[in-house]
């Protein structure tokens, strides 16, 4: 077995391995969604459903921060970007990502003064150092950035500044991932709850996935270990007849998540009626904005935003990526016209994306995995 | 940016929630005001997203998780890269 050369713990991984097989009920077939695309990439990069028995799948959920940003937004923010002194500033992961006119590199070539920060600190900083221009940060990203850019804002706020404002583009994972469980497409048994988010927001939130549609969750690790454990804690539940939410990464999870985050979100943020997710469509309270408290902070109202609707590209279904119902290498654009460096798609554009950890990693792996076990 | 990534505190700067971390090498200094009620200080680890520590781990975990990063190239190394531009003061 390939990964088990790699880690420490391989006895333990034979005998989980072992130990997971015994516990599906023969003829059963398992459907378990990882909603993390930090879970995906090790799924693909460790070759771990190849080491499962064949009636379990595992299922690539929305938890792409990047993937899910519509086209619209991005070519809401190109036009921010486009207004007089105004410094957009963005995470390196959004710089390519396609919005119906092109992307952020694209506009940057363009003339657009865009640039690319580490975390919005730095974005403020650019703010402070530049006081004649207009500084806007792009807000992306799930309950693990939305407590940096809430912090920011504070900051902000506290220091005088008055030249920065968000983009705010945080979104929430549990109303989407209620939106699959309402979905008619999918049939799932069971979910592996995103590691990092759950830092911020505890264990607590995920219930009523287990309460009302009695479905199990086990918040994982990333190590390929981990995974393989979380999937036999939710075989245990699931063959004693329990759907409860278990934390399986206790060694950084908090039961009660990060309390101080969730005050900054609190105070800066509110729900939005609904939002738009790229492939997955409108979702209602998944999305944050800024309070009304913090509108001096707000490019949104701000800046005058077009705010149109753009269709996704026909030949995409990262949608149905996204949601699980189809694998990437099923897309029929998959590694010919959609690749990394052309991406046509989202799910392409970010490492965390499913279509671009398969083409990375997934294909080659499965190959030597299949070797390796023949 | 969706990356956690380990860092050991070198150092807590006085009157400001800010310390200064190593990440393999590269020091920074990130907002630990998040993490208040820990008492942090130098010889822990804690991860890091986008400049605020977020949790505190053990060294461990925090090796673990260099390791795997480590392993997953190209993103690990933008994440780094973007953190040696990263100016928070
Ligand atoms: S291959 Fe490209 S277009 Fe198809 S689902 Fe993946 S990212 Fe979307």
């Amino acid at each position: 077995m390939r990964f088990v050369d790699e880690y420490r713990d391989s006895e333990k991984a034979r005998a989980l391995a072992a130990s997971i097989a015994s516990l599906c009920e023969p003829g059963r077939h398992y459907k378990f969604m990882e909603v993390c695309g930090g879970h995906t990439h090790t799924i693909y990069k460790h070759g771990l459903e190849d080491y499962l028995p064949e009636s379990i799948s595992l299922v690539h959920g929305p938890g792409c921060p990047v993937c899910v940003i519509p086209m619209g937004r991005v070519d809401d923010a190109i036009h921010i970007a486009s207004q007089p002194e105004v410094i957009l500033t963005s995470f390196g992961d959004m710089m390519r990502v396609p919005g119906g006119r092109g992307s952020f590199f694209d506009a940057k070539a363009a003339g657009a003064d865009i640039r690319m920060v580490y975390s919005p600190l730095d974005a403020l900083k650019i703010a402070e150092r530049n006081p004649s221009r207009r500084v806007v940060f792009m807000g992306i990203g799930f309950e693990t950035t939305a407590p940096s850019t809430a912090m920011t804002v504070l900051r902000a706020r506290a220091a005088g500044i008055t030249n920065f404002s968000v983009f705010c583009n945080h979104v929430t994972i549990l109303p989407a991932i209620k939106a699959i469980l309402d979905s008619p497409d999918l049939r799932l048994d069971g979910f592996l709850g995103p590691g990092h988010v759950s830092t911020v927001i505890g264990c607590r939130p995920y219930s009523f996935i287990t309460g009302d549609y009695g479905k199990p969750l086990v918040v994982a690790g990333f190590e390929p270990l981990d995974l393989l454990q979380a999937v036999h804690m939710l075989l245990t539940q699931l063959a004693s007849g329990r759907s409860e939410v278990e934390n399986q990464y206790g060694r950084v999870v908090p039961w009660e998540g990060n309390t101080k985050a969730l005050e900054a979100i609190a105070k800066t943020m509110e729900l939005r009626p609904y939002f738009e997710w790229r492939g997955l469509g409108f979702i209602s309270h998944s999305a944050l904005r800024l309070r009304d408290e913090y509108a001096d902070f707000d490019a949104e109202r701000i800046f005058d935003i077009p705010g149109g609707r753009v269709a996704d590209p026909k030949a995409c279904q990262c949608g149905e990526v996204l949601k699980g119902v189809l694998k990437p290498w099923e897309c029929k654009v998959f590694g010919t016209a959609c690749t990394p460096e052309t991406p046509i798609g989202t799910c392409m554009v970010s490492s965390e994306g499913a279509c671009a950890a398969y083409y990375n990693f997934g294909r080659f792996t499965r190959e030597r995995v299949k070797e390796a076990t023949r | 940016m969706c990356l956690a990534i380990p860092g050991e505190i070198v150092e807590i700067m006085p009157d400001r929630p800010l310390a200064k971390v190593d990440v393999t090498g590269v020091r920074r200094a990130v907002n630990i005001g998040l993490l208040d009620g820990e008492r942090l200080a130098p010889g822990d680890w804690v991860l890091i997203h986008v400049g605020f520590a977020m949790s505190k781990i053990d060294e461990a975990e925090a090796q673990a998780t260099l390791t795997m990063l480590q392993g997953i190239g190209d993103a690990y190394d933008d994440e780094i890269d973007a953190l040696r531009e990263s100016r928070i003061d």
